[in-house]
């Protein structure tokens, strides 16, 4: 299938592929919306959450009193205030049915598990007030020794993150293709090989960083709730709050209002969403409670964190012959929505778009005293794509041979499309050689050798590499069947309704709740096409469980292919309940009915048309009908999708590397992505340079450090580096365009695309410029001091000294956001 | 964050301002720009009594002419700063050093005057005006005095600003033909200087007269070079009698170590940064 052809069964007047500038950005940018925070309700009360301040303790007492005698203050809650009620955080992917899970209090009752876990509410008249009295709160604590390195936690005789349990290993996750019959024997692959080599990489954690912190409003009416809250799942959210709270879910209404970012750090059921429910019912009050942005980056959880031991066999030609994967998955304290499940999505992408004969997946889910890890954008995948692409260019140096080419030998044609992985997984279309030999003209790639070439004769001291990432992913997340055979405690469909408006209007309602990405104008793109109405005429709704009824929200670049198909189907039934009420009215039958352009005319009848919009109001009316059908033209529909699809690109960067300071510096960046068909190339875009900008973050900038006490150390942006636009180079874009067979739009999903390619395309081209050097590895983020160090040292650059530079005096997490020690100023210890 | 509840004064003059410094009670903060006090209290760092808001005193703003000197108000801000035509011509490096502060936001709050006050061994305006031999007219209830920039940085976010006492503002030498040049080392463009090197250096024909540099983060103050600075006097101006000068930059440091660097790569970077600093400026 291509675009022309998938395009041709649209409406004439397209909107599909116009680059319309996203109708919802005026009021985003401006700020002229409601954000969670900025609700204010009648009687409102102010959480502040105290926080501890040690990884990992019992609490040997604790003392509201002061707190509660402070100016404004209503309540003081502890962890024994909630712990009958409470439960637990939900953990919806039990990834094996052996996993332990320890259980997640919203609150710590006799014992905290990392730095920033609740350990005290303070309710007050206003946030100051709330915030004044978390100094006064006295908690006592008995330390014991924190796990914080996953290597140390799963030897014999390691101290226990939960000393109830007899490990710190939540699971044991296996995939085989041997056995699972997707591919040969691995070991026997091994034993065979040629070639061999094996790496040992890290994933460092890193956190969401969304631009709108979390907060939450809860309204109690009667038995009634309504919690409005900056995330991205309140259909998920609903369910799973009925059930830990046992507030029933027909009582229970959540609303996303305008959400500012997520990528996936708000896909999840937050012990502060809960216990601001908990609080709300105690106290029969509205609550609110927003976190700061150091709350946010100690508490709210993080993605990636990842030991990655990685086997490659190959001939001596080149051919690949085995791939075998060993995950040690930082879990942190405890088990979130879908923390098990991250690592285990990551295991059907490491064989990437090769052809691998055989593969082996292991990985333990370990704690660590450190706050959970859960989605980030590619939430596996960027893992994977990692692991595989830097063993390529690994496997390409042991054997000799230009990355490029091994990578080229060992890919999926693009004739043996549809191609079922060793890892079981059907990729759809593509084509990786188009899409590679366009990056290499968009990069200039001869030229920048030959230069890189110059540099390494004269010995300049800034040297050039490039480095390629020549990435798959799977996205439209998910084909419910198969969710259920990896053991996900949901579905994976989409829904949505159309409203047809007495005036001809249009009301689309969607399951897939934005926080960013802008559905509202892709999928009036849909709707205007699909219906023959005018883009400005439709309206698209969500976020709130009243109005939306049915989702199951946004992430892993499922928005687009899952529920705007959702939204086409609803829209063909519009147009065939339509059909028959045209048929009625003009005195037709309806096979002799055409429908384009928002008109049904008569074949062969000249005049004789009516518009879909005129319909609306016929039916509104309802004079005049057809006998045998409803009064409407509004139509719901749910889309499960049969098969993943999967996006896939050429990444390629070209690297500046000055060897007197380690400094790395990106000199080019041309990425060539399919996504499938694209229906607004401006949004297309702009998920493709954020998604860079995160991927290159991981490369270069970010990581979550924590001290050997447990302190989260880049606990401020400060030291927790997030790149602006002055830090990024210009991107060199591009598309091919293989339309999805799954889904009718056509569309495989953009959302975490550049995220999952762009990162081991930066490492491999800094590696590249250095290789000759005696360099293999270097630890990411390439911090100017680990690549000094590996450059002039050998070995991978090595840890970074955790201690938090010294701007603002060295604010660090104990002293910050709430948590009660002695170094908070004024704090009673 | 939400700092601690505290009383708020704003005065017009500097007179008004001692008193208000004086009857504010046991923990008076002044604030300038704000851009390092505001974060500092709202993390609850710092939480003072009374803070003293200098925005209105006019008189504490602007750049004036002086004999040789030019006298630059504390509450000058950084962007009126980079656009001041006598520092453009006087004291070309403040300005150069100046603009790699941070964003313009922060440039438009952020005064001269605060930068240095503050002290923060990671502030790029320290050593750039310990380079600059600038002078510090600090006042007080008994009257002004004047400290060398060699006095008033005494230790980690410490000067010799004593209680009660305001810096008003800062003299400094006119450097006319001297070459100048700050080298910022960061990781990202609004981040503060991992190490970072000021050289002013004054070139006679083919050989460097005079040479003085600052060091940016190398210790608790702004350090300077003394090593480099002898070995570049008299020296000639070739790309090899500095960089042998430059290997003296890490000399008497006593550098952090942090998520940015440690110590030892702190002392190679001043090095680097040295040679490429004292290069620019000498016009190699
Ligand atoms: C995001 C960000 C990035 C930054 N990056 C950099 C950077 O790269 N390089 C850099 O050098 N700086 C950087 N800064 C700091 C910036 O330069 C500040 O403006 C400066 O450090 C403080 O100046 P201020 O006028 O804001 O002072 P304030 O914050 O108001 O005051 C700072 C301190 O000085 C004291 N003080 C101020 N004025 C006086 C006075 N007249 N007399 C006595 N005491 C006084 C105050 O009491 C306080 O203790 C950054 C700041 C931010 C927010």
């Amino acid at each position: 299938m291509t675009v022309t052809e998938n395009a041709a069964e649209l409406a004439p007047a397209k909107e599909v592929g116009q680059a319309r500038r996203r109708k919802e950005d005026a009021r985003l940018i401006t700020g002229r919306t409601t954000w969670t925070d900025n609700m204010t309700l009648p009687g409102m009360l102010h959480l502040a959450v105290v926080r501890s301040p040690v990884a990992h303790a019992k609490i040997t007492s604790v003392d509201l009193t002061a707190a509660q005698q402070a100016p404004n203050v209503v309540a003081v809650f502890s962890g024994r205030d909630f712990a009958e009620e409470q439960g637990s955080i939900p953990c919806a992917w039990p990834v094996t049915p052996d996993m332990v899970n320890p259980g997640h209090p919203s609150i710590a009752v006799d014992e905290v598990n990392h730095v920033g876990e609740a350990v005290a509410i303070v309710v007050a008249r206003s946030k100051s007030a709330a915030q004044d009295a978390v100094e006064l709160v006295d908690i006592d604590y008995d330390v014991l020794p924190p796990v914080l390195d996953m290597e140390e936690a799963v030897k014999d005789g390691a101290d226990l993150v939960h000393d109830q349990l007899s490990s710190n290993t939540s699971y044991h996750f296996v995939f085989d293709a041997g056995d699972a019959g997707t591919g040969a024997n691995t070991d026997e692959a091994f034993t065979d090989a040629e070639v061999v080599v094996s790496r040992r990489f890290i994933q460092q954690r890193l956190i969401p960083a969304f631009m709108e912190p979390r907060s939450v409003v809860v309204q109690p009416q009667g038995d009634n709730f309504t919690m409005w809250s900056a995330t991205q799942v309140p259909h998920v959210l609903r369910v799973m709050l009925a059930m830990v709270t046992g507030v029933p879910e027909h009582k229970l209404r959540i609303v996303a209002p305008d959400v500012g970012g997520g990528f996936g750090g708000k896909l999840q059921v937050n012990p502060e969403e809960v216990l601001s429910l908990l609080v709300a019912r105690r106290l029969g009050k509205p609550v609110k409670w927003t976190e700061t942005r150091s709350e946010s980056l100690m508490a709210a959880h993080h993605g990636r964190g990842q030991v990655q031991y990685v086997d490659i066999a190959a001939d001596r030609e080149g051919n690949v012959k085995g791939l075998r994967v060993r995950l040690l998955a930082d879990m942190g304290a405890y088990l979130r929505l879908i923390t098990p499940g991250v690592p285990a999505l990551g295991a059907f992408m490491f064989p990437g778009i090769y052809k691998f004969p055989a593969y082996r997946f292991e990985c333990d889910g370990v704690f660590t005293n450190k706050v959970p890890t859960d989605a980030y954008r590619g939430a596996g995948r960027p893992e994977a794509t990692f692991a595989v692409e830097r063993i390529m260019d690994e496997l390409a140096v042991e054997l000799g041979v230009d990355p490029l080419e091994l990578r080229r030998k060992n890919w999926i044609k693009a004739e043996e499309f549809p191609f079922t992985t060793v890892a079981g997984l059907e990729y759809d279309s593509g084509d990786y050689d188009a899409a590679t030999q366009q990056a290499l003209e968009l990069l200039g790639y001869d030229e920048l050798r030959a230069e890189q070439q110059r540099r390494r004769e004269s010995g300049d001291p800034v040297q050039l590499g490039i480095g390629f990432s020549t990435f798959t992913e799977m996205c439209g997340l998910a084909p419910s069947r198969v969710l259920g055979s990896l053991a996900y405690g949901a579905g994976g469909w989409e829904s949505a309704s159309i409203r047809m408006l007495p005036t001809g209007k249009v009301e689309v309602v969607t399951g897939s709740t934005p926080h960013g990405q802008g559905h509202e104008t892709a999928w009036s793109q849909l709707v205007a096409d699909q219906l023959g109405v005018p883009f400005e005429d439709v309206e698209v709704l969500h976020g709130d469980t009243a109005v939306s009824p049915r989702g199951m929200d946004t992430y892993g670049s499922r928005s687009l292919v899952v529920g705007g198909t959702a939204v086409i189907k609803a829209a063909d039934k519009v147009v065939a309940k339509a059909r028959k009420v045209a048929a009625h009215l003009l005195e037709a039958s309806e096979d002799d009915l055409d429908f384009s352009a928002g008109k049904f005319t008569v074949r062969g009848t000249p005049g004789a048309e009516i518009g879909i919009q005129e319909i609306a109001l016929a039916v509104f009316a309802a004079h005049n009908y057809p006998e045998d059908v409803e009064p409407s033209i509004d139509a719901d529909a749910t889309f499960d999708p049969v098969n993943f699809s999967f996006p896939h690109g050429t990444h390629i960067c070209a690297m500046e590397v000055d060897t007197e300071t380690g400094m790395v510096k990106i000199r080019k960046y041309a990425s060539v992505d399919d996504v499938g068909v694209i229906v607004n190339p401006l949004i297309v875009e702009g998920q493709i340079h954020g998604g860079l900008a995160q991927g290159i973050a991981q490369a270069l900038y970010e990581e979550a450090v924590y001290d050997a006490d447990g302190n989260l150390t880049t606990g401020s942006f400060v030291d927790y580096l997030v790149p602006s636009a002055a830090d990024l180079p210009h991107f060199d874009t591009g598309n091919t365009v293989h339309a999805a067979p799954g889904n009718p739009i056509g569309a495989k999903g953009v959302g975490e695309a550049g995220c999952i390619a762009s990162t081991p395309a930066v490492v491999n081209a800094a590696l590249d410029a250095v290789r000759h050097l005696g360099v293999s590895d270097i630890l990411m983020p390439l911090t100017p001091e680990r690549v000094w160090r590996a450059v002039h040292q050998g070995g991978d650059g090595g840890d970074r000294a955790p201690a938090g530079t010294n701007a603002y005096g060295g604010a660090q997490t104990e002293s910050t956001a709430g948590v009660s020690t002695d170094a908070s100023l004024g704090g009673e210890l | 964050m939400i700092p601690a509840p505290f009383a708020y004064a704003r005065p017009t003059t500097v007179d008004e301002a001692l008193q208000a410094v004086a009857s504010g009670g046991e923990d008076v903060k002044i604030l300038a720009g704000g851009q390092s006090l505001i974060p500092v209290m709202r993390l609850r760092l710092a939480a003072p009594e009374t803070v003293v808001d200098l925005t209105k005193v006019a008189e504490l703003r602007g750049v004036r002419e002086e004999g040789d000197a030019i006298v630059v108000g504390a509450m000058t801000t950084h962007s009126d700063v980079i656009t001041d035509p006598l520092i453009a011509r006087y004291a070309a490096l403040i300005a150069a050093a100046t603009e790699t502060v941070a964003d313009r936001q922060v440039r438009h709050r952020g005064t001269f005057g605060g930068a240095l006050a503050h002290a923060d061994p990671a502030g790029d305006l320290p050593a750039v005006a310990l380079a600059l031999d600038a002078e510090f007219v600090i006042a007080g209830l008994s009257g002004r005095r004047t400290v060398p920039a060699a006095e008033f940085f005494v230790d980690y976010l410490t000067t010799a600003l004593e209680e009660g006492e305001l810096l008003v503002e800062i003299r400094v030498p006119k450097h006319e033909g001297w070459g100048m040049h700050y080298e910022k080392f960061n990781r990202v463009a609004q981040a503060w200087s991992i190490v970072a090197v000021a050289a002013v250096v004054r070139r006679e024909g083919d050989r460097i007269a005079e040479a003085k540099i600052g060091l940016t983060n190398m210790g608790p103050t702004p350090l300077r070079a003394r090593g480099v600075e002898e070995a570049l006097a008299g020296a000639e101006a070739t790309a090899d009698a500095v960089a042998a000068a430059a290997a003296r930059a890490a000399e008497n440091t006593s550098p952090s170590s942090d998520l940015n660097a440690q110590a030892d790569y702190r002392h190679h970077l001043a090095q680097v940064l040295t040679r490429r600093a004292v290069t620019a400026a000498a016009g190699l």
